[in-house]
């Protein structure tokens, strides 16, 4: 340990639900007064905020609260702040606070990501749905072409590896399988019912080879995860989470001209900044917007080579709660909830400090890995228990 | 019947790709310099950073690199199922375009397919699709 690392310090969330009728602000509160009992700060020694993407004004669903509207209502004295979409993915708010603390910007920073899509879309009246006669940016790419959802970009990623490594569905399915298993036992999941081989194979194909189970859906929820600097450990009562390493890449935001997901650029770059080795890590909560981004990260972080993705969940043991990797505890967000990207963290230091309850790993859990993003942008953390 | 396509906002990078069609031309943006093709368009080559570039016809056929089969009608009357495909353009290496392969069974669509464009007029947009060579 040293003094000049950042540490996760409090984690706290919401209520994780669809169509909640709380307002997003009050949401985000929840989960800031959780991370600030955990943590055991007021809010008076919080100095900085860091969230992803911002307010997303013309799309309020997807980001309905900025980080400058949170330290307004809560009465935030902050000395650094940030919030924007330009930045290696969800996580990567995270990333930009470690450094702020670890630069003596800030001392403790609240990073959190709320999202209301779920609500937004059943209350159209109060959060009006987006009508843009004509499409512009990187969306003129792809949206011309129905390929509007993410669903679609993701998916020619995942048949890749259909037709070039022989991955198939009955494999794709295990981080459906181990998500919605391990969301059946965390009373917070979106999901409460595991999920069967049978239902995965029948249930009615999104756009190939991705089906209705490895899709994530529209969630209503706030996560926040506490950063503080190293010499501000003395005001914390929490076991401190140290993030041992992090890593990013940015790739081509248009999607189809990347030649890969920027995970594959991430994972490489995460080991060359630190002295563990994938081996080392007792668990890994990795990006699951759609299935096949866990098994790119997977791949990516070297927990097996390139194109072993299918191969290596296959049956789902090596990645169950008592396996040799066990993945997404939390349910991930295919039985979470969408809580986009920072689920992840968040699980990773409750499974660090055994506070897993039901779905808690066996063992003296020390280090883990957690990721978000996927296509052109990615983040990894990685914490670790001293 | 499918609803109208969305509607790209013309603008001085992108209007010649939009529109190349209506010659039966699919233009990309080369490099006068380094001789490279680039996409998305824009005012400066990614490869050398000369700012002479221009749009340039290519021969108008390509690879399909990867696919989907969407299943999903993600806007009010979509006819579903139709293939979404990554098609790598012969000629401009490093360069691959988002589109449909139209004009067969969507079973009949796979990697490596030999493909060639065929362009959709909706008003002032010529969109490119792609279509199997047999």
């Amino acid at each position: 340990m040293n003094t000049r690392d950042a540490f996760v310090s409090g984690v706290g969330q919401s209520e994780v639900g669809m169509r909640l009728t709380r307002a997003p602000l009050l949401l985000t509160l929840d989960a800031v007064k959780e991370a600030l009992d955990d943590a055991g700060l007021g809010i008076d020694q919080i100095d900085g905020v860091s969230t992803y993407p911002g307010k997303a004004h013309g799309y309020l669903g997807f980001s309905p609260i900025g980080a400058d509207e949170l330290i307004d209502a809560l009465g935030i004295r902050a000395t650094w702040y940030a919030g924007g979409g330009e930045i290696t993915s969800q996580l990567g708010a995270v990333a930009a606070a470690a450094m702020a603390v670890r630069l003596g910007q800030a001392r403790h920073v609240i990073c959190f990501r709320t999202v209301y899509e779920a609500a937004a879309m059943s209350r159209p009246e109060e959060f009006p749905p987006i009508r843009r006669e004509k499409v512009e940016g990187y969306t003129q790419w792809t949206a011309p072409f129905f390929a509007i959802s993410a669903a679609c970009w993701t998916a020619q990623y995942a048949m890749r590896h259909v037709k070039r490594y022989g991955m198939t569905r009955e494999q794709l399915a295990q981080i459906a399988l181990t998500g919605r298993a391990n969301a059946a036992l965390n009373p917070r999941a979106l999901v409460q019912k595991p999920l069967t081989m049978d239902e995965y194979m029948s249930s009615r194909m999104i756009t190939s080879p991705f089906c209705l189970h490895d899709c994530d859906r529209f969630t209503d929820a706030s996560t926040v995860i506490i950063v503080s600097a190293g010499d501000a450990l003395d005001e914390v009562k929490a076991t401190p989470i140290r993030i041992a390493a992090m890593a990013g890449a940015v790739d081509r935001l248009s999607w189809d001209q990347a030649e890969w997901m920027a995970c594959y650029a991430t994972g490489p770059e995460l080991w060359k900044r630190t002295d563990y080795k994938p081996k080392d890590v007792d668990t890994a909560q990795l990006y699951d917007g759609f299935s096949f981004q866990t098994v790119a990260w997977l791949e990516s972080l070297g927990f097996c080579e390139v194109g072993e993705g299918g191969r290596f969940i296959e049956g789902g043991t090596r990645i169950a709660r008592d396996g040799e990797l066990p993945l997404n505890t939390f349910g991930g967000q295919i039985g979470g909830g969408r809580l986009h990207g920072f689920g992840f963290a968040h699980e990773a230091v409750v499974q660090l400090r055994k506070q897993g309850g039901a779905r808690q790993i066996p063992g003296d859990p020390k280090l883990a890995v957690a990721a978000s993003g996927g296509g052109p942008l990615a983040t990894a953390l990685l914490l670790a228990r001293d | 019947m499918n609803p109208p396509r969305p509607i790209p906002r013309l603008d001085a990078e992108n209007r010649a790709f939009w529109t190349g069609g209506a010659e039966g031309e699919l233009r990309l943006m080369h490099c006068e310099d380094c001789k490279s093709f680039f996409h998305p368009p824009r005012l400066v080559c990614r490869n050398c950073l000369s700012e002479k570039v221009a749009p340039k016809a290519v021969e108008g056929t390509g690879v399909v690199d990867t696919f989907t089969v969407n299943y999903q009608a993600w806007m009010p009357n979509l006819e579903v199922p139709f293939v979404i495909a990554r098609v790598a353009i012969d000629g401009a290496p490093g360069v691959f375009l988002t589109t449909n392969i139209v004009n067969c069974p969507v079973d009949d669509v796979d990697v490596d397919d030999r493909v060639r464009v065929t362009f959709e007029q909706q008003g002032d947009i010529y969109y490119p699709l792609f279509e199997k060579i047999s």
